[in-house]
């Protein structure tokens, strides 16, 4: 299973300009991402490939009898977020729109990611996938799925005479 | 003007990670802040924190935001992948002078914090009229 997350670094595109710029923050943000490069290859090529995109963080933890993929999707809308399964891969998509008035003011600080992002998890387990749920709170995207019958452990008893 | 967010108010932006006067490690959620023709207002991304997990206080002219996350956290060995932190979000910021603390508001949805920070009337662009 392979996934990398790249991350925008914070602060990132603030001009020298602008309020909230710091040079500090720019050189140390240099180095963050010399260490990057060079710790791992595979991020600064993704990086390459999606500029300026967003990747939210994605669990996939391991149950008894599920397999549950979390994603941390905050200030969504529901309708905004498309979900879908094919051949054991789980895909998600969506795009987040910025609620800000345009003709507001400055802008002090712009950490955030606005747009589209799209990440694809290779699940670990075949999966039912009549059995599907999915749910949305508090940012956070949970999609839950029962492990197919013939992965789930099973039980021999076997008696010893 | 400038001075809503200083590097001073942040000691977690520093070289360590972990804030110094902390004894937990927290991470420091992504915000903006912008201006209004009141204010400032300020956007947070505290995934997996509800309303009851959130503390915003304000001491002195320091703004503390702290979101606590409200899923129960589960032992490593049952993440098969884990991007997302355990940790619990804790940024501080300084306020600028002309913001009225006393009126502050706050609302979180979908885990979004958005603070709504007023400037006292005093300080607000006023037009005069000439007579």
């Amino acid at each position: 299973m392979t996934l990398t997350r790249w991350q925008r670094p914070n602060g990132f595109g603030l001009a020298p300009w602008q309020p909230g710029y710091s040079l500090q923050d720019d050189l140390s943000q240099l180095f963050q991402s010399f260490g990057g490069v060079f710790d791992s290859p595979l991020e600064a090529s993704l990086e390459a490939q999606f500029p300026g995109g967003w990747l939210p963080a994605v669990d996939v933890i391991d149950g008894k009898d599920t397999v549950t993929v979390k994603a941390e999707l905050p200030g969504m809308k529901k309708e905004d977020i498309d979900i879908s399964l094919q051949e054991g891969v789980l895909n998600l998509s969506g795009e987040r729109k910025s609620g800000r008035d345009e003709k507001s003011g400055g802008v002090a600080r712009s950490e955030r990611w606005f747009g589209r992002f799209q990440r694809s998890i290779s699940l670990p387990y075949a999966v039912e996938t009549r059995n599907i749920k999915a749910s949305y709170t508090n940012g956070v995207l949970t999609i839950e799925m029962a492990k197919a019958e013939e992965v789930k452990p099973k039980q021999i008893k076997v008696e010893i005479k | 003007m400038n001075t809503l967010v200083k590097k001073n108010a942040e000691p977690a932006a520093a070289a360590q990670p972990v804030a110094v006067e902390c004894e937990r490690e927290y991470i420091r959620p992504v915000v903006d802040i912008y201006q209004t023709q009141d204010g400032y207002v300020l956007e947070a991304e505290l995934p997996g924190v509800s309303k009851d997990g959130l503390s915003i206080n304000v001491e002195g002219n320091l703004l503390t935001v702290e979101g606590r996350r409200s899923a129960p956290a589960l032992p490593e060995s049952e993440f098969f992948y884990r991007e997302s932190s355990a940790a619990d979000f804790r940024r501080v910021f300084e306020l600028d002078p002309a913001i009225d603390a006393a009126k502050i508001s706050a609302r979180m949805e979908q885990g979004i914090l958005t603070l709504t920070l007023p400037k006292v009337e005093a300080a607000k662009p006023r037009k005069i009229a000439v007579a």
